[in-house]
């Protein structure tokens, strides 16, 4: 029986999506666009998905669009600013986003912006004061990651989010890893959009959502057929709409549950590891996290190598920033908190979720403190 | 996601390095074939901060592990690589020398650090798709490296400086099998590495252009240039840098002259290239540093044996005497052409009576570091 640890990388669909998902797919054939009955029970199923997904976030659903996932959101966002905005040709971010909004920038960069990437403490926050020093008259967006995927760090989106609204700058979150772990309601915080994939609270790969929460014009990076109000073309993937629907509604209804049962399960870990294993750190702040996500450095190892060991004996985690042909590269989430490349090398990242229990808990840290000594002596660090 | 059936009793587990290439593959297949639980782990060594990975190989070989049914990883070795083996390589260049990375390579990256990690996995052995064989003679309990059966393959000459520990955990597959058996057996099995082209180039230089290689890693190197002198020191032309030179190069010196010249000497210190005819090139023995005896003991007395002083080097009868300091010196029984400093001399036991050939015993002895080729 396999033991799987890295919920921040993707989660299992969970059975109640499943069914959901499976009826679509069986029973309803139709085109959301068509007008006939076939149609319209698939655009009730997509207005369905929409209202599920606006009432777990606190939002509207007039202002939820349906994508492929975040990564497609925060392209859509981002690129689209190079359309939108004649005048104001400057980004706000921070060091520690994900790739697919680092690359996105890069890109608007090549082509004549200028985005200032605020640093962050060594517990992997950043300070709003210091992000509302780098807005200027041109800058266009403020781009922060609610909950970092690597570390779970909580970022104070209250605070930017006050001080975007007060300076006039829309202000766009990524809460790919927040939703389903973390409070997310848009009717308490003004942020202008926000960006989310179904996968990371057990829903399907391949969808998401782009939330646009004012009324700022949005450039479509995908064209014709004028789906999701001229915003998305492309015919609806309607049976994983619904099942986003249905993980979100789960999300919802869970959320005080779940993050109970993570934060136990994931401080059971870190207690059982810290008092049996010396020369361990945590990175990332211990207050302001995800209750499912510790990172930890084992100091005098390799992550990779924990991490391959780990697999042998059946618990999946992850390390670092995995590239394509799956060697494991020192993080940039970590080199941005202060950490040399050899301490971001070895770490591990252990992320809790739906059917994780205490006792797989306890069989990991009986086999880490097995693991960590050989790896210790494997000169790899 | 489950695991291979709990009734049968566990397996040993065996890493093996493949690189996406027939050999490795097939080494893998023998080994699963003899009931390992095999663990296939290609080594990322190469490809800077700037291209991210050889994809290709690396899919190759996770391919060929699917097909097998075994599990897989790659290992990042990309830093390390790059400051112990990529660097010297361009340095060996800038020093006059023909460096031959393979060597560091297997003995400490195949050899010292996989087998780390292998440890760490639970695995004692690790196998790669060498020619070579290793066995233990059981009178002296000592690990020995002998001659691969396909004697046109044998790659023990790049496995010179392993030792006992070593040797003790290194497993060869193919030691006994002809290339052409281990492409059939590729075949029969349907890996989809069976047919894939031998690699002939150093790996971290796919378009074999040493040159370009150690003036990206140490610009300054574009600015050496100097002259090309014959053996009573007058100037037959300029070059670009002596990085662009191996003792025995005979194309690429610019130079006209009424007959064939040939590089035989560098001399770092004045940047100059010295070009003589091909009995400039013959030496009568070699200097060696770094000297490995796979038996952990040097002779006491000087040793009559077969050496080889390049990969594709037929071999000689030699006398080696072990000198203090891991050093020894090489006399050749016959003067050997173009004795390259950087490359390694491997010795083997001397030609049998029995055999009554110009080829070498099978067993290898050790081997240094050409320092000097004495002329």
């Amino acid at each position: 029986m396999r033991i799987y640890l890295d919920h921040n990388a993707t989660t299992p669909v969970r059975e109640e999506v499943v069914e959901v998902m499976t009826a679509v797919l069986r029973e309803n054939p139709g085109n959301p666009s068509s007008t006939h009955a076939e149609g319209a029970a698939a655009l009730a199923a997509v207005t369905n998905a929409r209202e599920q997904v606006a009432s777990c976030l606190g939002t509207e659903p007039k202002r939820v669009f349906f994508t492929s996932g975040a990564t497609e959101s925060n392209n859509t966002l981002l690129c689209g600013l190079l359309a939108a905005n004649a005048s104001r040709r400057h980004v706000v971010t921070t060091t520690i986003e994900h790739p697919s909004v680092q690359e996105p920038c890069t890109w608007l960069e090549a082509r004549g912006f200028r985005v200032t990437r605020v640093p962050v403490d060594e517990d992997g926050r950043v300070d709003p004061s210091r992000l509302a020093e780098a807005i200027e008259d041109a800058t266009a967006l403020i781009s922060v990651i609610w909950a970092n995927n690597e570390t779970g760090v909580i970022q104070p989106i209250e605070e930017i989010a006050a001080c975007a609204e007060q300076r006039g700058v829309p202000f766009h979150v990524d809460a790919t890893q927040a939703i389903g772990k973390w409070p997310v309601d848009l009717s308490r915080i003004p942020v202008a959009y926000l960006s989310c994939s179904a996968h990371k609270f057990n829903g399907p790969k391949g969808v998401g959502a782009l939330v646009v929460a004012g009324d700022g014009g949005i450039e479509p990076l995908l064209l014709g057929g004028g789906q999701e109000r001229q915003r998305r073309g492309g015919t609806e993937n309607v049976s994983g709409i619904a099942g986003l629907g249905s993980a979100c509604a789960l999300a919802e209804q869970e959320l005080g549950e779940r993050r109970r049962r993570y934060a136990e399960l994931r401080d059971r870990l870190w207690r059982g590891i810290e008092t049996s294993i010396a020369g361990l750190r945590r990175n990332g702040s211990s207050e302001h996290v995800l209750p499912n996500t510790l990172n930890v450095e084992f100091a005098g190892s390799a992550g990779e190598v924990l991490l391959q060991a780990l697999d042998l004996e059946g618990v999946a985690v992850s390390a670092g920033a995995a590239c394509h042909s799956g060697s494991i590269s020192a993080s940039h989430v970590l080199t941005a908190m202060g950490r040399t490349p050899e301490e971001a090398r070895s770490c591990l990242r252990f992320s809790v979720g739906h059917g994780v229990d205490a006792a797989q808990i306890d069989r990991v840290i009986e086999l880490l403190e097995k693991l960590v000594p050989l790896a210790r002596e494997a000169v790899e660090a | 996601m489950t695991g291979p059936a709990a009734a049968v009793a566990p397996r040993e587990r065996v890493v093996v390095a493949m690189s996406g290439g027939v050999d490795s593959s097939t080494a893998a297949a023998r080994l699963v074939e003899q009931g390992y639980e095999v663990i296939g782990i290609t080594m990322h060594l190469a490809g800077g901060a700037s291209r991210c990975c050889s994809l290709e190989d690396a899919e190759d070989a996770r391919r060929v592990a699917q097909r097998l049914g075994v599990r897989f990883f790659v290992a990042n070795y990309r830093e390390r690589f790059e400051q112990e083996v990529i660097v010297p390589f361009a340095d060996s260049y800038l020093s006059g020398r023909t460096p031959i990375p393979c060597v560091a390579c297997n003995t400490r990256f195949k050899f010292e650090y996989l087998m780390e990690r292998a440890r760490v996995f639970g695995a004692e052995k690790v196998a790669t798709g060498h020619y070579a064989r290793v066995e233990r003679d059981p009178s002296s309990e000592l690990y020995t490296l002998r001659r691969a059966a396909d004697r046109s393959k044998d790659q023990t000459y790049f496995l010179f400086e392993l030792g006992q520990a070593q040797l003790s955990r290194a497993c060869f597959p193919l030691g006994a099998m002809t290339k052409s058996q281990v492409r059939e057996h590729a075949r029969e099995i349907g890996l989809t590495t069976a047919d894939k082209p031998e690699s002939q180039e150093i790996c971290f230089v796919p378009d074999g252009d040493y040159a370009g290689l150690v003036e990206r890693l140490r610009p300054e190197a574009g600015q050496l240039a100097g002259e090309i002198v014959d053996e009573a020191g007058r100037v037959l032309g300029r070059h670009a840098g002596i990085h662009h030179f191996t003792v025995g190069q005979r194309h690429g010196l610019g130079i006209s002259a009424g007959r064939r010249l040939y590089v035989s000497r560098i001399e770092p210190d004045s940047q100059r290239v010295v070009v003589g005819g091909i009995e400039a090139l013959a030496a009568h023995g070699a200097e060696l540093t770094g000297v490995n005896w796979i038996s952990g003991q040097p002779p006491e007395r000087a040793l009559q044996v077969r050496a080889q002083v390049r990969h594709r080097h037929a071999g000689v009868n030699a006398r080696v005497e072990a000198l203090p300091g891991g050093r020894a010196r090489l006399l050749f029984d016959e003067p050997v052409e173009a004795v390259a400093p950087g490359q390694a001399a491997v010795f083997y036991d001397p030609p049998t009576a029995e055999a009554g050939r110009e080829e070498g015993g099978e067993r290898t002895l050790g081997g240094g570091w050409i320092s000097t080729a004495l002329k």
